[in-house]
């Protein structure tokens, strides 16, 4: 009897394997860079967004502690994110709209760095405004249900329907991701602004750091915006569905 | 590099990245001011680190005259004495520590040890420096706001930190957490910079393994305190929106002089567990580039590699990465579930064995070394002692059963002021008297070094080690006074005066250091560009202080790890990182 003979299948899946982890040590051995596919922008966006997911963990965590240690019971998601249409209460449906439009605004994120390195300029910062919009239109509707329920008596150190601590954990959370947001609309304009206008092909300065750009700025940015997009996932998760 | 004196097979890969396009400052302003060099904003960090630290060193002569003279100075009253505790704490462990080892060491160091012409971002960086600077400005700024800086104790923990019967609850405590929340944004700039510089900035030849240990405590403390600032920076942001808007994070329901307060169902201990998140891991941010500089002093100063380099960084690692899961060991007394304080007792006395594993190192480093009993040394030497001392009391503290009883006495500011008040700060001293040649292009007063030396480390120990003994006692640490206590003898009461007397002599005995500083800057002998004939690439530099971009016309190539000295055959005993390789040398 022989042995099952080993399929081509099998060797490449080992063969990746072992050549992908012998890459790994190579590079972290190798000098000049750990990180060889990585720029230098490229790296501390990355490097930034592991400390920025510490910052939401924290947030997240802390949240579900006091949802737990309060001893008064925690307001129902489903009645207090339901919007009136037409008579009818619907549950989250606002929110599976900005849900919907916040994961939209990746996709175009991402076809704007598509265009961006094939160098199709007016096609990048055009996405990217369209990016920029549908963040905003995020940013808007949060404001929105901000506004109704504080109509309704939702303040961040009490409300009628419950625990304190759900308009607490709830205005701080949002309020920190869609101050992600926010910013990320702002850099969105200037980076769309400096595309349209060719500064990457034509090498012209920063304003601020005087140091030229290039369209890889486009890919930095879109690693940030499908970043909020990802923590926006398990705000979401956590505070609506919970 | 076609170097025909260099055999190919060990010459160094082609550059991967092309040599950066430097900013270059026109006016005195952006050249000294808003400077966009590392060398130029370490030492605005280092100053400023300096300064509050000095602001930080006389409030502690407050608490010290209070503790030896209860009641005698008629201006310290319990608010000034829990005020001077806070700010004191919380001076001296983040804005004074954090900064100058990270802003003021990363700064100067990184871009000159690694081979690289500043850090990856420069204005970013220089952001990082004002940013900081703003938050100093805020946190000192609450001296003069009605009713002084906040009292709560340097973990400001709720629900007191934000009641009426704390010292500055009016606006101090509000100023304490903004300027914290500043100073974590101004560092995550700046730590950002660090991370990046070592991982993606490096020169020709320089491996990971073959950077200087200084770099490697500076980098793995950088790394820390990404993932351990935000613990207290959700801790600041919750805690402020407690005290403005009143929500009931972290605040339970609670009667306050007979009155009930609005809070409701909030959790105390989840501020403790954010906090000690952060607080633990900021231990060992202070400590990593303590053991990475203590490491080089050694090495240089007695002219002998150091003895297990990959251990030294293995260790220098795994103590990285246990320190983030052992901040449970300062909750003890808060009351946990048994199994979790077995949890951080085990990980706790785990890193005894890396932290262990680089003190035995040093020592065989040292063992039958050409040691050079020069000022740095000295100061390596005295941490060395210290470090061990204070490393040792924490195996006390470590354990449950032991910590119980000892928890919130002076034993406890004994141990933690040994192992990284008074170690960090020996090592500060190693490394300014160490790289203030290269920095100035003079030396430092050796005389007036050793005698800096001898006060500070003798002073230190006289002060803190009777404080282990009173912490036995069971006195207490953060009374304002102690009144008529049974268990405390008046022996207790002399040792206090004669801990203070000593803690201000030894205080204004710095002024010794500060002459020195002051005085090489004009008097001291001239350098030249290595006058420790050390090996590591930052005193390669073509001119001394380096000037703007750090390397000149081009980049070095590194051949060789740092710590080639006393090579057989070597012209001078030593080989620099980047001298051409010698004919049958073997250096990593």
């Amino acid at each position: 009897m022989t042995a099952e003979p080993v399929t081509t299948e099998h060797v490449t899946t080992e063969l990746n394997l072992r050549s992908s982890l012998h890459g790994m040590v190579a590079d972290w051995s190798s000098d000049q860079r750990s990180f060889k596919s990585a720029s230098w922008g490229k790296a501390m966006m990355w490097i930034f967004l592991v400390s920025d997911t510490f910052v939401f963990s924290c947030f997240l965590i802390s949240y579900m502690t006091v949802r737990m240690s309060t001893t008064v019971e925690w307001p129902h998601p489903s009645e207090i994110f339901a919007l009136e249409i037409g008579g009818k209460k619907i549950p989250l449906i606002l929110i599976a709209i900005m849900t919907f439009d916040l994961i939209t605004s990746s996709g175009t994120m991402a076809m704007a760095v598509n265009f961006a390195y094939a160098r199709e300029r007016r096609k990048a910062a055009i996405l990217m405004l369209v990016t920029a919009f549908f963040g905003a239109a995020f940013v808007g509707m949060q404001a929105f249900e901000w506004t109704k329920l504080i109509h309704e008596g939702v303040r961040p150190w009490g409300n009628p329907f419950g625990a304190a601590q759900f308009g607490s954990s709830f205005f701080m959370i949002t309020g920190f991701h869609g101050f992600h947001v926010s910013i990320g609309v702002i850099f969105l304009l200037i980076v769309a602004r400096a595309v349209w206008r060719g500064d990457y092909d034509v090498g012209r300065r920063g304003f601020f750091t005087s140091r030229r750009g290039r369209y890889e700025i486009v890919e930095i940015m879109g690693l940030y915006w499908h970043f909020v997009d990802l923590v926006w996932v398990f705000i979401f998760a956590f505070f609506y569905l919970w | 590099m076609t170097d025909a004196s260099v055999p190919q097979n060990v010459a160094p890969p082609p550059a991967e990245v092309p040599d950066v396009d430097l900013y270059h400052a026109h006016s005195w302003i952006t050249k000294y001011v808003f400077s966009q060099d590392a060398k130029v904003i370490a030492i605005q960090y280092a100053g400023t680190a300096i300064t509050v630290g000095i602001l930080a060193l006389v409030l502690s002569w407050v608490i010290r005259l209070q503790l030896a003279f209860p009641g005698a100075i008629p201006f310290i009253d319990a608010n000034v004495y829990y005020q001077s505790v806070t700010m004191h704490g919380m001076i001296m462990v983040v804005y004074m520590l954090t900064a100058i080892f990270l802003g003021g060491f990363g700064n100067y160091l990184i871009p000159l040890m690694v081979g690289a012409r500043d850090m990856v971002f420069p204005y970013v960086n220089m952001l990082s420096y004002w940013v900081y600077l703003i938050a100093t400005l805020v946190l000192v700024s609450s001296y003069f706001f009605p009713g002084g800086p906040t009292g709560a104790g340097w973990t400001l923990y709720p629900p007191q930190s934000i009641l009426t019967g704390t010292p500055g609850h009016e606006y101090g405590i509000i100023l304490m957490l903004v300027s914290l929340i500043l100073f974590i944004v101004g560092f995550t700039m700046g730590g950002l910079n660090y991370v990046v510089t070592v991982l993606q900035a490096r020169t020709r030849g320089m491996t990971l393994m073959r950077m200087p240990l200084t770099v490697w405590g500076i980098f793995a403390a950088a790394v820390m305190a990404l993932l351990a600032f935000p613990g207290l920076f959700v801790a600041c942001l919750m805690l402020l929106l407690d005290r403005t808007l009143g929500t009931s994070f972290f605040m339970p329901s609670l009667v306050e002089l007979g009155e009930r307060k609005d809070y409701v169902g909030g959790s105390p201990i989840l501020f403790q567990h954010l906090f000690w998140f952060f607080g633990h891991p900021e231990v060992y941010i202070v400590a990593l580039p303590a053991f990475g500089i203590v490491s080089d002093l050694i090495s240089v100063h007695a002219r002998k590699n150091i003895f297990g380099y990959k251990m030294m960084v293995w260790a220098i690692i795994a103590i990285g990465v246990l320190s983030m899961v052992v901040w449970g060991h300062h909750m003890y007394i808060s009351g946990m579930d048994p199994w979790f304080g077995f949890f951080f007792a085990v990980t706790t006395l785990a890193i005894a064995v890396p932290t262990a594993l680089k003190v035995y190192n040093w020592v065989l480093t040292l063992w039958h070394a050409d040691i050079h009993f020069t000022t740095p040394m000295l100061f390596a030497l005295g941490f060395l002692v210290t470090f061990v001392n204070g490393g040792i009391t924490g195996l006390y503290l470590g354990n449950v059963i032991v910590d119980v009883p000892l928890s919130a006495t002076l034993f406890v500011v004994a141990h933690f002021h040994m192992v990284m008040g008074i170690a960090p700060v020996l090592v500060i001293f190693g490394a300014i008297y160490h790289w203030y040649p290269k920095i100035t292009g003079r030396m430092m007063d050796e005389r007036l070094g050793k005698i800096h030396f001898w006060i500070t480390f003798l002073g230190a120990y006289a002060i803190f080690f009777p404080m282990h003994y009173l912490g036995v006692l069971g006195m207490p640490r953060r009374f304002y006074e102690m009144g008529e206590t049974a268990f405390v003898p008046a022996s207790a009461a002399t040792l206090n005066i004669v801990i203070t007397v000593i803690a201000l002599a030894v205080g204004f005995a710095q002024s010794i250091f500060f002459y020195n500083l002051f005085k090489s800057l004009k008097y001291g002998a001239p350098a030249g560009g290595n006058p420790w004939r050390a090996a590591s690439l930052e005193w390669q530099t073509p001119e001394t202080p380096p000037g703007h971009g750090n390397w000149g016309q081009q980049l070095p190539v590194v051949y060789r790890w740092p710590y080639a000295y006393s090579v057989p055959g070597a012209p001078e005993d030593y080989l620099p990182q980047n001298a051409p390789p010698m004919r049958g040398e073997h250096s990593p």
